[in-house]
């Protein structure tokens, strides 16, 4: 399975992506949006990207608002991983069409526990 | 000050013979951490003096807190996914079909901790079984340990604990943020009532059950204690009930009278036909 990491810290990025890895999961990266969206339409069989909120030129809402009105991507699913924790913030992602939302910080285990909600185990579905 | 092995032992003799926990020899480390916080709950300077307390006169109240230190409670809202989309794919559905005469469900979590199980079965039942609505459907949680159980009904929880395996749509609907914590919606949280029981010791009278969630409370217990239990819950299961297990629990080589269903990983049983004949 693909996934895509989106975050602007490299920091972020590496333990996400060594989490991800660990679940069986091919793992590509991007810093912000926009390079995140480019990314997506030339790999639209991505199965699920990993979103951060706060990024420099495209930001995590505005990359899911793009995914959700292109419909090439329709079967991207997109999970917030933030550390906006207020009601208001799940809400308006999840109104913009992201499949989930994690709040930094975070575990593999509710990492793992989060892609079993949408049915995403990567290679091994019990590495968790 | 560590635990000497006399001091182990008693400790481990009376977990076992209040709650039916098997505590191993090599379990030493884990004993000693969860009594130091004991210690100054009781306000004692040592693990040997509280030890020592255990064995005077009165010291019931010590024990209870004693076990209830010693429980484990490791928990998640729709904890290994699976089980719960057996209940609503295929366990509710023929339930629902099977009591459509008296609209009536009883579920049965026996070792609830602090809530996340029950509560994840109820806001599923809210969200995707509107035709309940109208029915009796009773929800009785109960654990061995008095402080889950507050912890339980009060239906508050931590960021950590609404990050893992709680879906992102219900906690917008059924939460209210509280500071840092979360805090389960009214509605949700009187569909459950809490109650303490201890499985081991002699069970209350209890309703007919349709489902009985038993999940990672046997690891716990030794052989009898789990023939016990087992046999425990298929009297108290109705003949076309169905029994959930954790991951790591089976009947087999305990007790013969269960049929696992075939739905992966959900650890779903019912009793067998020739059982109830």
């Amino acid at each position: 399975m693909n996934a895509l990491i989106v975050d602007d810290s490299r920091a972020m990025r590496l333990l996400l992506r060594q989490m991800l890895v660990a679940l069986g999961f091919e793992v590509a990266e991007a810093r912000h949006g926009r390079e995140a969206l480019s990314h997506l339409q030339m790999r639209p069989d991505t199965q699920i990207a990993l979103v951060d909120w706060n990024m420099p030129e495209m930001n995590g809402l505005e990359l899911v608002e793009a995914v959700r009105a292109d419909e090439t991507l329709s079967g991207v699913r997109l999970m917030m991983v933030t550390t906006e924790t207020e009601m208001a913030h799940v809400q308006r992602a999840l109104e913009a069409g992201a499949d989930e939302y994690v709040m930094k910080p975070f575990s593999k285990e509710i990492i793992a526990d989060k892609l079993a909600l949408l049915g995403l185990s990567g290679g091994d579905a019990h590495a968790a | 000050m560590s635990l000497s092995g006399s001091d182990f032992e008693l400790v481990r003799r009376v977990v076992y013979d209040t709650s039916g926990i098997v505590l191993d020899p090599g379990k030493e480390y884990l004993v000693e951490s969860r009594l130091q916080p004991l210690c100054r709950h009781e306000n004692v300077p040592s693990i040997p003096r509280l030890v020592q307390k255990l064995r005077e006169p009165g010291a019931q109240p010590l024990v209870t807190r004693l076990v209830d230190a010693m429980t484990t409670n490791e928990t998640s809202f729709f904890r290994d996914v699976e089980p719960f989309e057996a209940l609503r794919r295929h366990v509710l559905p023929a339930l629902i079909e099977a009591r459509r005469a008296t609209r009536q469900l009883n579920i049965w979590y026996a070792a609830s901790s602090t809530g996340q199980e029950p509560y994840s079965v109820s806001m599923m039942l809210d969200a995707e079984f509107p035709q309940l609505r109208g029915w009796i459907v009773n929800q009785l949680a109960t654990d061995i340990s008095p402080t889950v159980l507050e912890r339980a009904r009060a239906g508050r929880y931590s960021q950590l604990e609404v990050n893992r395996g709680l879906p992102a749509k219900y906690l917008v609907h059924y939460f209210t943020k509280v500071g840092n914590d979360w805090r389960l919606k009214d509605n949700i949280r009187k569909m459950v009532r809490f109650e303490e029981l201890n499985l081991i010791k002699a069970w209350p009278l209890l309703p007919a059950m349709d489902i009985v969630m038993l999940r990672n409370v046997m690891i716990y217990f030794d052989t009898e204690a789990k023939k016990r239990v087992l046999s425990g819950a298929r009297r108290v299961l109705r003949p076309d009930g169905y029994l959930f297990l954790g991951g790591a629990e089976t009947p087999m080589n305990l007790d013969d009278s269960f049929d696992r269903q075939p739905y992966p990983r959900a650890g779903c049983y019912t009793v067998k036909a020739t059982t109830l004949a």
